[in-house]
């Protein structure tokens, strides 16, 4: 018997049960002796100074054991560098408690730690608060003349700013026969996945702390609380099983850890923070940014001059930026272009990534604008793109490592039946609906990142397989261990992967889709160096049957080493255990990408949404009745999850085009919709008919696994290709998101 | 969210003793606004009476005249969907499966929907000025970002929206609001149970101190023939309307017999307007018709800086839900637009 690779397999999560039984413990449900609950108290005014803030009520409560405020925090992390992370833009990151600075609405600026929770809560409505308030700005819209280059710091690697101009764009422009410029602006975002940002942290005596957070990066966490709390890094032990969801909001520690940790280590017991909803509006978010674009064409069609220049919102702390210009010429091989990204600083909290962060963004005024070229040139859109169309990356002048957007072209259009569509605006109609097809291009890089993994083959015959990685609800647990159990031909009940927890291997934050890639790679190299170990002690066993063959003659199958000419000669694991007297056989390889081959390449995922929308023209009810995402992404280890993460990326998109904003109002420099009765994500009765094809795409130059990553590349095109077919629909090109219904009547 | 005293009322009669009893005591039912309001510290409710272990009014009954009575502890969801309602008063179910999410109108009650408070933003965050939160401090919806507001009966006071859906039902089917309080028990007609701001933007409703809403009676004619009702919203479902319609009409060889529009979302109640009503009667049923009627219905109607939109929207919801009533069958799940 042959075992199937459990690589392409659609493999179900397998912590599923233990999630939909409620039985997975998120950060927050821990339980310890003595266990104290802290409530944040947050600041109600946007900027100034605190001129009081008075405990003597909160404190009289009987079981409120503390309230923690910039007057009485412990002396800790003096230096703004100590509470810089992994993820932590150029700049100064934000102190918890530092002074009685007031910078933005919201700003945690106390901790009451009770017996309970509600009677944390309670007594944090005690505290009386008074304020020196000071002028502020909130609104990007206003302050577009404060624009400035952004700094430059070692978050920049992995986004560049935009590429140097090419050509002579404004003469190309003004000479083009046909010419589409737009301005486009949305609104703030608020992550809001369903976990609430919570932090447990069990107080160990003698300097240690078992942290339960609420995060992306385990060891980035860990390096977090030690630095600012002045701990051996090998007694801060993070640990993160299960993540609620993230989408980017837990890259960077919140202020729940530094609350947690701080008030555990003061009162040396156990204490758990939780954020409620309303605070999940108190922290990163997708910055509001103003787009402007204009794209000029021959008469072929032929995109010659590309212009597209965004302006980002960031705090006044750090200069948060995002690849927002930089997609266009890698789409689109014009010899003309001028890319311009700027950031305006406002008196908010800085902007954090959320799932396709600036392509997300870019993606909409990109495709938007080559959809209104189309309708110009009185060229189909899809047509339009294929005369476009490019095998390599024309802003770097070098190849795509692989790239078969073209396949995601024709077999998205043909599974969603765009040669039905009328070219002409409020051609077609669905009763007394009308009805549009839009499609828009998606693209998003495919990283990898330095990391480790331990492969241990146990007594029992085992694969135990270990990483710091968090799994954030993407699937990462079942597509590690489908990985890890080709790489040594075991099934994958046989494989155990230990993960979320950063005593474990150093991985690095979970995010930008590089994550399959990144651990994939480090378990494929630990996988390789323990085959050999294997190997050496099966060749040199006494009376084994590999005796004195290489390494090259032989597979690793079915639990054993095979040669490969005859399945029958082979050694099996558990003989080479017994052989190694019972002992286990570890691997540890820490895996690089290897720059100097990848940067000849450009390496991305691609994608075509196609979408149908129907709009209640009297009324502007706008739905989304059908959607066909067609993912270039390489290698697809496990298609179920894939599928389950594209989904999600379509149904956000749908979110972002027609639904989900936060409401700011900028004379109280304050989000007003904090709840999720108000901050309108979609529901059910939102989403209808999604279809996603995965086109076959072999790289073997992006990494060993020919992995490109899933999580962000389902979104990119959504917004556009709706706000398009909302165009084909109606006939109106609104340009700011998301598209309400009044804006259609 | 504070202490506060529990206690559990075996009869309206011991729960009307407990509120005049005790210190700042709030009836609780379903709980589905009032734990919200309590979490965001926006309520000093010390003490709680709970309510919905009373053993009457919780029945659907018919009533001797041919209506039919709510109990006011029966929870939404099982009067939406019982066959009484149904059949004889489909607006009223319609409009109540229009609101909400299935888990709340599981929990909520109907005596409770018609105590909702407003969704405005500024009411819900307690340290902005808000004149319904704290009366003179000011209303922090004008000037601010106000699209879900309204734009019938407000005035400098206040502009905020009642939200209920299954309210705009009973509005257009002039239902009965029976009390009892330390007073005795008294009934009160729909139209005069909730209130404009006026001076007293605090005050959503005329209930006096202790009363409890028993029950709702419904007339005989439910306008289960011509009826329908209309929801557009920001999303399909779990979202307040902003503007709702609820249209029963009464035909007769082709003409209006009666006609009753009620709208959600544009007032601090809903909002009824007898002028538009009498102008369809003996009138046949048609766009330019009912387009009257809209004009006639929003006439007074005032829009604010985002808001301005409900004005047109209102009057082309009123034609649309109109028109639906006319063949009731094409009303899709959901309240959404259909025809």
């Amino acid at each position: 018997m042959t075992l199937i690779p459990s690589i392409g397999q659609p493999v179900s999560r397998l912590e599923g049960y233990q999630k939909v039984t409620g039985a997975a413990k998120y950060a927050g449900e821990y339980k310890a002796p003595g266990m104290l609950y802290g409530y944040v108290v947050n600041s109600t005014v946007t900027k100034g100074k605190i001129t009081r803030f008075d405990t003597a009520k909160a404190m009289s409560l009987p079981g409120v054991v503390e309230v923690f405020s910039h007057l009485n925090r412990p002396s800790v992390g003096k230096f703004s560098l100590q509470y810089a992370d992994m993820d932590a833009p150029p700049g100064s990151p934000f102190r918890p408690l530092q002074d009685d600075e007031i910078i933005y609405n919201g700003q945690p600026i106390g901790l009451v730690v009770a017996e309970t929770f509600e009677l944390a809560r309670y007594a944090a409505t005690l505290v009386e608060v008074e304020y020196a308030t000071e002028f502020f700005q909130t609104d990007i819209r206003p302050n577009v003349n404060s624009a400035r280059s952004p700094k430059i710091g070692m978050a920049t690697m992995l986004k560049p700013p935009p590429p140097k101009p090419k050509g002579d764009f404004q003469k190309a422009y003004d000479a083009s026969f046909a010419k589409s410029e737009g301005e486009f602006y949305h609104s703030t975002e608020h992550h809001n996945p369903l976990e609430l940002f919570a932090t447990t942290t069990i107080y160990e005596g003698d300097g240690k702390l078992t942290i339960y957070d609420k995060t992306q990066g385990t060891v980035n966490s860990q390096l977090y609380v030690a630095n600012i709390f002045g701990l051996k890094y090998k007694n801060v032990r993070v640990i993160a099983p299960y993540v609620g969801g993230a989408f980017g909001s837990a890259l960077r520690p919140q202020y729940q850890l530094f609350m947690s940790v701080m008030a555990a280590l003061e009162l040396k017991r156990s204490v758990v923070v939780t954020l409620d909803r309303s605070q999940m509006f108190t922290f990163g978010h997708r910055p509001q940014t103003i787009q402007t674009t204009q794209f000029g064409a021959d008469a072929d069609g032929k995109v010659n001059a590309l212009h597209h220049a965004a302006i980002g919102e960031t705090s006044r702390f750090e200069d948060y930026t995002e690849v927002v210009v930089n997609w266009a010429h890698m789409i689109y091989p014009a010899e003309n272009t001028l890319m311009q990204y700027k950031l305006v600083e406002l008196d908010v909290f800085s902007p954090l990534d959320m799932r396709a962060p600036g392509g997300a963004t870019g993606m909409h005024p990109i495709e938007t604008t080559m959809d209104d070229l189309a309708y110009k040139l009185k060229i189909d859109p899809l047509h339009l793109r294929l005369i476009n169309y490019s095998e390599n990356d024309a802003s770097l002048n070098r190849p795509y490592s692989s790239k078969e957007l073209m396949q995601c072209y024709l077999q998205g259009a043909e599974k969603f039946g765009w040669d039905k569509r009328d070219p002409e605006p409020r051609s077609m109609r669905h009763g007394n609906k009308l009805v549009g097809y839009g499609m828009a291009t998606g693209i998003w890089e495919a990283n990898s990142l330095p990391a480790r993994a331990e492969m241990i083959l146990t007594k029992e015959g085992k694969l135990q397989v270990n990483s710091a990685v968090t799994d954030i609800g993407t699937g990462t647990l079942t597509v590690m261990t489908q990985v890890a159990a080709d790489e040594l031909g075991l099934p994958m009940e046989d494989v155990i992967f230990s993960y979320g927890d950063s005593k474990k291997p150093f991985a690095p934050i979970q995010g930008g889709s590089f994550t399959v890639s990144t651990i994939g790679s480090a378990i494929k190299a630990a996988a390789g160096s323990l085959r050999k170990k294997l190997f050496k002690k099966a060749a040199s066993m006494k009376n084994g049957m590999l005796k004195g063959l290489e390494l090259e003659d032989v597979v690793f199958k079915n639990g054993r080493i095979e040669l490969k000419t005859d399945p029958l000669t082979f050694v099996t694991y558990q003989d080479i255990i017994a052989e190694n007297n019972n002992e286990p056989i570890k691997a540890l390889k820490f895996s690089v990408p290897n720059v100097l081959k990848l940067k000849k390449y450009s390496r991305a995922t691609h994608s075509a949404a196609f979408v149908e929308v129907e709009v209640d023209e009297e009324l502007g009810v706008i739905n989304v009745t059908r959607a066909v995402t067609a993912v270039a992404a390489g290698k697809i280890i496990n298609p179920k999850t894939a599928r389950s993460q594209i989904l999600g990326g379509m149904v956000w998109g749908i979110s972002k085009a027609i639904r989900e904003e936060t409401i700011t109002d900028h004379r109280l420099g304050k989000y007003m919709n904090q709840n999720l009765g108000e901050y309108h994500i979609p529901v059910h009765a939102d989403i209808h008919e999604l279809d996603v094809i995965f086109v076959e795409e072999n790289d073997d130059i992006v990494n060993a696994l020919g992995t490109k990553g899933v999580g962000e590349i389902g979104l990119v095109a959504m917004p556009p290709a709706i706000a398009n077919a909302i165009f084909h629909a109606t006939g109106k090109r609104i340009n700011h998101l998301p598209i309400h219904l009044n804006d259609l009547l | 969210m504070n202490n506060f005293d529990y206690f559990r009322a075996a009869s309206v009669q011991e729960a009307i003793g407990l509120s005049v009893e005790e210190d700042d005591a709030k009836y609780i039912a379903g709980g589905t606004n009032l734990i919200d309001l309590m979490k965001y510290n926006l309520t000093d409710a010390h003490t709680l009476v709970d309510l919905t272990k009373i053993r009457d009014h919780h029945e659907i009954q018919e009533l001797p005249d041919g209506g039919l009575r709510l109990g006011a502890f029966e929870t939404n969801a099982k009067t939406a969907w019982h066959p009484l309602v149904e059949g004889r008063y489909p607006l009223l179910s319609r409009a109540i499966l229009a609101g909400a999410t299935a888990q709340i109108r599981n929990m909520a009650t109907n005596g409770g929907n018609l105590l909702q408070k407003t969704r405005c933003y500024y009411f819900y965050d307690a340290n902005v000025p808000c004149n319904k939160r704290e009366p003179g401090s000011g209303c922090s919806a004008i000037g601010g970002y106000n699209r879900i507001m309204a734009i019938l009966g407000t005035n400098e006071h206040c502009i905020a929206v009642f939200p209920s859906d299954m309210c705009v039902a009973l509005a257009a089917l002039d239902a009965v609001v029976n009390v009892e309080g330390p007073q005795g028990a008294r009934s009160i007609p729909f139209a005069d149970f909730h209130r404009l701001p006026g001076n007293t933007p605090q005050l959503d409703n005329n209930l006096q101190e202790g009363e409890i809403i028993t029950g709702i009676d419904l007339p005989a004619n439910g306008y289960a023939q011509n009826y329908s009702y209309l929801k557009i919203r920001d999303r399909n479902s779990y979202a307040f309307a902003l503007v709702s319609v609820a249209t029963g009409l009464k035909l007769e060889d082709g003409h209006i017999q009666s006609a009753r529009i009620a709208l959600g979302g544009v007032a601090h109640k809903p909002w009824r307007d007898e002028a538009a009503e009498n102008f369809l009667k003996e009138k046949e049923p048609s766009v330019p018709v009912f387009r009257e009627a809209a004009e006639i219905m929003l006439a007074g109607a005032v829009g604010y800086e985002h808001n301005a939109f409900k004005i047109e929207l209102a009057k082309r919801a009123i034609v649309r839900n109109c028109m639906m009533a006319l063949n009731p069958e094409t009303q899709v799940p959901g309240a959404g637009p259909s025809l």
